[in-house]
């Protein structure tokens, strides 16, 4: 049995959060391992490690994707948002807001893949109903709230937006 | 106490101090974590579910370079004492170190028996593969009852029966059987009109957290060892490693991150002490982390159960006698819930006959830990069904029969003191007068489907605990208040505006901070429904104490005897001279004195709390498949401090009781292996599988807290799979006495009710 493992890095450029960003990963990390080990992007959370809770979702190309299920060298050349994206402390989005506002979390532990899933989804439908809301955002698992105030927090996210 | 009635903060829902934190991806929870020179292990389990360990040979994953050391129960001292860490009972420490490293015997797969740090997780994930364990495969038990058996194979040949202090004879699985007692139960068969006796079976669930496991461990060279993880008790960490490591505890300094879910499932200890021997070993700070496999398979679920409710009731609708056996299987160690489980299985009632056997049984599983209420939900299932069943053959009025049978002030219940001050009256009168309860119900949904509704009440005891907390006042006025219960839904909030409301300040002058064991007194876990209670009462006392080290402060600069100084809320006066506390803050900062107070309070009693809640479903009897399409929760706050966070725990609660109640449930194979270790067949509740869910708090004061606070965490998973089952029975007329109620269940019950027809 060899002692040594074959290892070798790969340079990858992306850009996350509109920064231009460069760094190295393994060929078998996946996104989420990129952002989190190699970029201190520690605000997408891994859950479950094969796509079904949702705590790691971003958005890639404007589309939402569970970082843990994709490569990080799939991510060459995209552009990438990730909850350290999608607002600052002192310029909370509205969708960030509203979750505060309506108690739209308990531990938190979620809370980022379901502000990002939420980003994507008020991007395409900026006035969902209830159920289109249920619907997007059944990806994301959230053990603590029993969903409720998720859903209200969306609806007056939506309102905030522009949407009716 | 209980006195004051107008508030300006409690009772107001500001936003909670994490929260910024929360929403934008900077709070650090225990995979966050990074240290310079840190190293990454993983933890080798058992694939088998019951093995002797013949031998461990690690000399091949020691050879990958990469690697800095390999442990094994070997590197783990032997311990043998008995600690209290609160919900989670009595903890044998012997059991606790042989359950995150086996040693003699892996008792379940998923059990620990190795872990290698090496310079990044890869490496040790595939060190893990090199690591050579000649196991001797023994049959496994899983099904409680084949446990109990006396022919059973035997988990641990030195496990006896402990039935009220007397050990049996022959070596059993049954770890302990308790007894409740009180009246005579035959003759309050005797006068019955109506028997009924059930018999149910629940599946081993698990809490669900999202968040897994994980532990930092940097052990330093002068004996100083530092955990971070994600808990919801530091001390109980700081205890429980200070036994399992044979070292001080005055040593270990342990440092809660952000936690994310708990329920009960991250109070014992599985990685830290693991990270801690590697980190002495290898001289390095370690991170050990949990993907979701382990974490359903090595960390500590709620029992699979068997029970049995028998209840009688007299023609006029008074409960005559009520009798229970639950046997719980506590996993590989004794220790489930089932004392817990005996103490709410008929607490809903006021009973003068009763008699309740609690058996703990062990099987090749993970140890059991808490969950939410632990033991009470399967409890109150199989209660709160017979009770709809009796309710049904004599024509009652579900509601009006709590109304009538309910437990109030002064009535005997299982293992306590009588009743203090409850509320489970109150919640059903709310129950019955709530929208849901008076909007009528079409049995034929336009969908085709069949609709019904159902009730059940439950409770959970609470507790008290012990809390501490310190105050340092800052010259600007605000304060810095450090606590030691570790946030898992909005505590700090809960916590400061019970100190704000005392101290006579507004919530954004109070600085809560979750600190280290270092920092501050000690804390009980944050279980037992008790940090809004037990925490926030010693934040009242802080409160005070603050005032009176205040007084003492300003007497001299004033120039007048520290008892002439009147405080009423933030102004202090004497003799014509007053001050507001930004106005007095300043002045003692300007002086350099220094007002850092400290309080630990022990409140004797913990309020219980009740819970009435009712659900509608629609059954499809094609497929089996229920859905809850509407859900409303009755529950007894005490006082709601921050109403949308009890309002969030009561959603969160029914949402997790639905989930136990129709999908959630570990899958055994013949061989005692998980066969569902993934978020993808362990199905959780989603979005579309909640309905909006409804919530009345109802405030019956506390006696036992300075603003009536009862706890509120646990008890709204109590209801829901009994209110879910009744439901169903309404809807389609067949009782399910198993849980979950999954669609193959409901369809096989469905058909069997059409067979027999």
């Amino acid at each position: 049995m060899p002692t040594e493992l074959k290892t070798g890095k790969v340079a990858i450029h992306a850009t996350i959060n509109t920064e231009p960003t460069d760094w190295l990963s393994e060929p078998r990390e996946t996104l989420l391992e990129a952002l989190r080990d190699r970029l201190g992007l520690t605000g997408s959370k891994e859950g479950c490690g094969n796509g079904n809770c949702g705590a790691c979702a971003v958005l890639m190309e404007g589309r939402l994707v569970n970082s843990c299920c994709v490569l990080a060298v799939e991510a060459e050349g995209a552009s990438i948002t990730t909850v350290e994206g999608c607002g600052t402390p002192e310029g909370l989005s509205p969708i960030q807001r509203c979750f505060l506002e309506e108690a739209a979390l308990q531990c938190g532990f979620c809370t980022p893949g379901f502000i990002v899933a939420t980003k994507a989804l008020l991007e395409k439908t900026p006035n969902p109903t209830e159920d289109e809301i249920r619907w997007w955002l059944a990806g994301n698992l959230c053990r603590c709230t029993g969903y409720d105030k998720i859903v209200r927090a969306v609806q007056n996210a939506a309102a905030a937006m522009g949407g009716n | 106490m209980a006195t004051e009635t107008k508030y300006r903060v409690i009772g107001t829902r500001p936003v909670r101090p994490d929260g910024v934190d929360k929403v934008t991806g900077r709070a650090l929870y225990g995979a966050d974590i990074v240290l310079p020179r840190m190293a990454h292990a993983r933890v080798l389990r058992s694939p088998h579910a019951h093995a002797r360990i013949r031998s461990i040979d690690t000399r091949q994953a020691e050879a990958l370079t990469g690697v800095l050391a390999v442990v094994t129960a070997k590197d783990l001292p032997d311990v043998d004492a008995i600690l209290m860490v609160g919900e989670g009972g009595d903890v044998n420490m012997r059991h606790a170190s042989h359950n995150i490293l086996a040693h003699d015997k892996a008792l379940y797969e998923g059990h620990a028996v190795a872990a290698v740090a090496a310079t990044s997780p890869h490496i040790a994930l595939e060190a893990l593969k090199r690591i050579v364990v000649d196991y001797e495969a023994l049959p496994p038990v899983i099904d409680v009852r084949k446990a109990m058996e006396p022919e059973a194979t035997l988990l641990h040949e030195d496990q006896f029966t402990d039935t009220a202090g007397e050990k049996s004879e022959k070596p059993s699985n049954i770890a302990s059987h308790t007894i409740a007692e009180e009246g005579d139960i035959e003759k309050g068969f005797a006068e019955a009109k109506v028997v009924v006796e059930r018999e149910f079976v629940t599946q081993t669930v698990h809490q669900g957290y999202i968040e897994p496991h994980a532990a930092v461990a940097e052990w330093r060279s002068d004996g100083f060892l530092t955990l971070w993880c994600p808990t919801q008790g530091a001390f109980a960490v700081r205890q429980q490693c200070a036994q399992i490591l044979q070292h001080p505890a005055s040593h270990i300094k342990v440092v809660p991150t952000e936690i994310g879910g708990g329920f009960g499932g991250k109070i014992s200890v599985y990685l830290e002490p693991v990270a801690a021997i590697l980190s002495r070993k290898t001289g390095r700070p370690i991170k050990i982390l949990m993907d979701r496999a382990e974490v359903l398979m090595g960390t500590g679920p709620t029992p699979g159960t068997y029970i049995k409710v028998k209840m009688g009731v007299d023609a006029e609708g008074n409960i005559t006698a009520a009798q229970a056996l639950l046997a719980y299987d506590a996993g590989a160690y004794p220790g489930s819930p089932v004392g817990a489980g005996c103490m709410t299985v008929f607490a809903p009632y006021r009973l003068k006959n009763v008699r309740i056997d609690g058996y703990d049984v062990l099987v090749n599983k993970p140890k059991s830990a808490a969950y939410r209420a632990p033991g009470a939900t399967v409890a109150e299932f199989a209660t709160e069904t017979v009770v709809d069943e009796i309710c049904e053959q004599m024509g009652l009025d579900p509601l009006e029969f709590r109304l009538k049978n309910g437990a109030k002030e002064g009535d005997w219940r299982p293992f306590g003191p009588p009743y203090t001050r409850i509320g489970a009256i109150e919640c059903v009168e709310a129950a019955q007068g709530s929208d849901h309860w008076k909007a009528p119900l079409e049995h034929e949904a336009p969908n085709g489907k069949r609709r019904g509704r159902g009730v059940a009440s439950g409770y959970w005891m609470n507790w008290g605990g012990t809390s501490s907390c310190t105050g340092r006042l800052n010259g600007d006025g605000s304060v810095f208040l450090l606590e030691g219960s570790t946030d898992i839904g909005g505590t700090r909030a809960s916590i400061a505006m019970q100190f704000a409301e005392a101290f006579g300040v507004d919530y954004a002058q109070v600085i809560p901070q979750v600190v280290d064991t270092d920092t501050v007194g000690y804390n009980d876990v944050t279980g037992g429904s008790r940090t809004t209670f037990g925490t926030g009462y010693a934040a009242h006392a802080l409160a005070q104490k603050m005032q009176r080290d205040i007084v003492e402060k300003l007497a001299p600069i004033w120039e007048v005897e520290p008892d002439t100084i009147t405080v009423e809320g933030a102004c202090y006066a004497s003799n014509g001279k007053s001050a507001t506390i930004m106005e007095v803050a300043k002045l003692l900062d300007e002086k350099g004195i220094q007002v850092v107070s400290s309080v630990t309070t022990s409140p004797h009693n913990s309020s219980g709390a009740f819970a009435t809640h009712i659900a509608d479903v629609e059954v499809d009897s094609e497929t089996g498949k229920v859905d809850v399409v509407r859900y409303t929760a009755v529950q007894d706050a005490g006082k709601a401090i921050h109403p949308a966070y009890v309002e969030g725990q009561m959603q969160g609660g029914v949402a997790q009781g639905i989930g136990w109640a129709l999908n959630e449930e570990y899958f055994y194979d013949s061989a005692g292996k998980l066969r569902n270790a993934t978020l993808l067949d362990y199905r959780m509740p989603t979005t579309l599988d909640v309905p909006p869910i409804e919530t009345i708090i109802v405030e019956v004061p506390s006696p036992d807290h300075p603003y009536g606070v009862r706890g509120a965490g646990e008890v709204p998973i109590v209801p829901p799979p009994a209110a879910i089952a009744n439901a169903i029975y309404d809807a389609v007329g067949v009782r399910l006495q198993t849980l979950p109620m999954s669609p193959a269940k409901v369809c096989a019950a469905i058909l069997a009710k059409e067979g027999a027809a």
